[in-house]
């Protein structure tokens, strides 16, 4: 029996990061399992102009591509999506994902609150939830709500990012699974591969 | 977080339906949802006083207002009003003297006064005509007096820069009652209507469409039937720019244009 107790129900992995988060997500995008059988969908706080270059960057050091989807853009398995700049990004009934340009939330756009509460939506207990370091609390009440929904909640150890409110404040907001070092993410990313074989 | 039950998302489409003749049905389900929690939230209603309001007609103008988004800026994706500018417009003063520009979905007129600005650069500005529309009378009433907040400008103006405008934006606005007030005469040749782009005709050919950001909120039967429209509004070889994440590639009418810039996610209508 593995440490984390999984099981092959989950069907998209959902990641929350801002300030601090990009070299822990570089990290787990580098060491996937090759064909991981899961979406991993990303909202990660970025500058709002500038379009390109981030994926590019994510890309060359991810086992698998990323890519920013399209309005209407069906999710498929083994993929990993990061939302685009300037637009929030929601997952609707369909697996598809849709794009939006609402007002800000937690003066962000994208919003992770509004990528984990939509994502946990569709996916309900099927759900992954992992939020990482950052300067602000976008992605608690995500947090909240993917474990009101039955989803399973991971954030990174607090003592190990660069800004803990994030984390903490998902720590504050609802029951965490799991708090983890980005070494233990990706030792989790593993296991949970290893229960598609 | 808050929720809604969609079979309650339906009581409210069907009664806007019936009693006003706008169709909701086809927007795109989980921006809707956000919606219509935003306007129980601003106005404080349960569902139930939501639906009583709603058969006051005065309270419409205030629902279409809250339902429709109406976040925008000026020269949003520089990159983009580049392409118009180098590329886009001077293909179309190749065939024609006078351009037909439509804004569909302008919301409170950001795009229409950028468009302005890039054209009377290049010296054009007479030479076209622009209509302007959306469903809300209220958003087009700001977008007419082009008073935007002056926090709103800071943006703008970085837009501005990366566009690479041959002046400065604060050449096109004076600073009143706590706004930034937009130059009259950038209009001079615009024509607001109000226009109800799931229920509206078509009403006139154009050169160039500007949608962007606006069938993102439509599901996929919607966008279909708005892009035939669109395809019919537009004379052979006209252009349509849509958002740059947003895309033709499923669209029953996709065949009938070409990708101009893919990036920008400009097409063009080659066939009729």
């Amino acid at each position: 029996m593995s440490r984390f107790k999984l099981n092959n129900r989950y069907k998209a992995v959902v990641i929350g990061g801002s300030a601090g988060s990009f070299q822990g997500i570089v990290k787990i995008l580098s060491n996937l399992p090759q064909d991981f059988p899961l979406p991993i969908i990303m909202c990660l706080h970025r500058l709002k102009h500038v379009r390109n270059g981030f994926v590019e960057a994510l890309s060359i050091k991810s086992i698998m591509e990323v890519t920013e989807p399209y309005d209407k853009e069906n999710i498929k398995k083994g993929k990993v999506y990061l939302a685009p700049a300037n637009y929030h990004l929601c997952i609707e009934l369909g697996n598809y994902f849709s794009l939006s340009t609402e007002e800000m939330i937690n003066n962000s756009r994208p919003a992770i609150d509004l990528t984990l509460g939509t994502a946990a939506y569709v996916y309900r207990d099927k759900l992954i939830g992992i939020l990482l370091s950052g300067a602000n609390r976008d992605g608690g009440l995500g947090m909240k709500y993917i474990k009101e929904r039955g989803g399973l909640t991971i954030v990174q150890d607090p003592q190990e990012c660069m800004i803990d409110t994030m984390p903490n404040a998902a720590l504050s907001a609802t029951t965490i699974d799991h708090v983890l070092k980005i070494d233990e993410i990706v030792e989790f990313f593993n296991e949970l591969n290893k229960q598609y074989k | 977080m808050k929720e809604i039950d969609i079979a309650d998302l339906k009581r409210i489409t069907e009664l806007v339906k019936t009693k006003y003749n706008y169709d909701f049905t086809n927007y795109a389900m989980s921006s809707f949802k956000r919606r219509i929690l935003r306007i129980l939230e601003i106005h404080n209603l349960t569902v139930e006083e939501l639906i009583k309001r709603l058969h006051e007609s005065s309270f419409l103008d205030d629902f279409l207002n809250e339902i429709t988004v109406n976040v925008t800026e000026m020269f949003r994706d520089p990159p983009f009003w580049r392409v118009l500018r180098d590329d886009i417009i001077p293909a179309i003063l190749l065939n024609h003297q006078k351009i037909r520009i439509w804004h569909a979905g302008c919301s409170s007129g950001e795009e229409v006064f950028s468009m302005a600005i890039l054209l009377k650069e290049m010296g054009i500005l007479e030479n076209v005509s622009v209509i302007a529309t959306d469903l809300d009378t209220n958003i087009l009433e700001v977008a007419k007096s082009g008073a935007y907040n002056l926090k709103n400008m800071e943006l703008n103006e970085k837009n501005y820069i990366r566009y690479q405008g041959t002046s400065s934006l604060s050449k096109y606005y004076k600073e009143a009652n706590g706004k930034a007030v937009l130059d009259k005469s950038l209009i001079e040749n615009v024509s607001f209507r109000k226009h109800d782009l799931v229920k509206g005709e078509v009403f006139n050919k154009f050169d160039l469409i500007l949608c962007r950001n606006v069938m993102i909120y439509f599901n996929q039967t919607l966008q279909n039937d708005v892009l035939r429209k669109f395809h019919e509004s537009l004379f052979k070889y006209g252009y349509l720019a849509i958002g740059s994440k947003e895309s033709l590639i499923w669209c029953d009418i996709a065949s009938k244009f070409i990708v101009v810039n893919n990036e920008e996610k400009v097409y063009k209508k080659i066939k009729d």
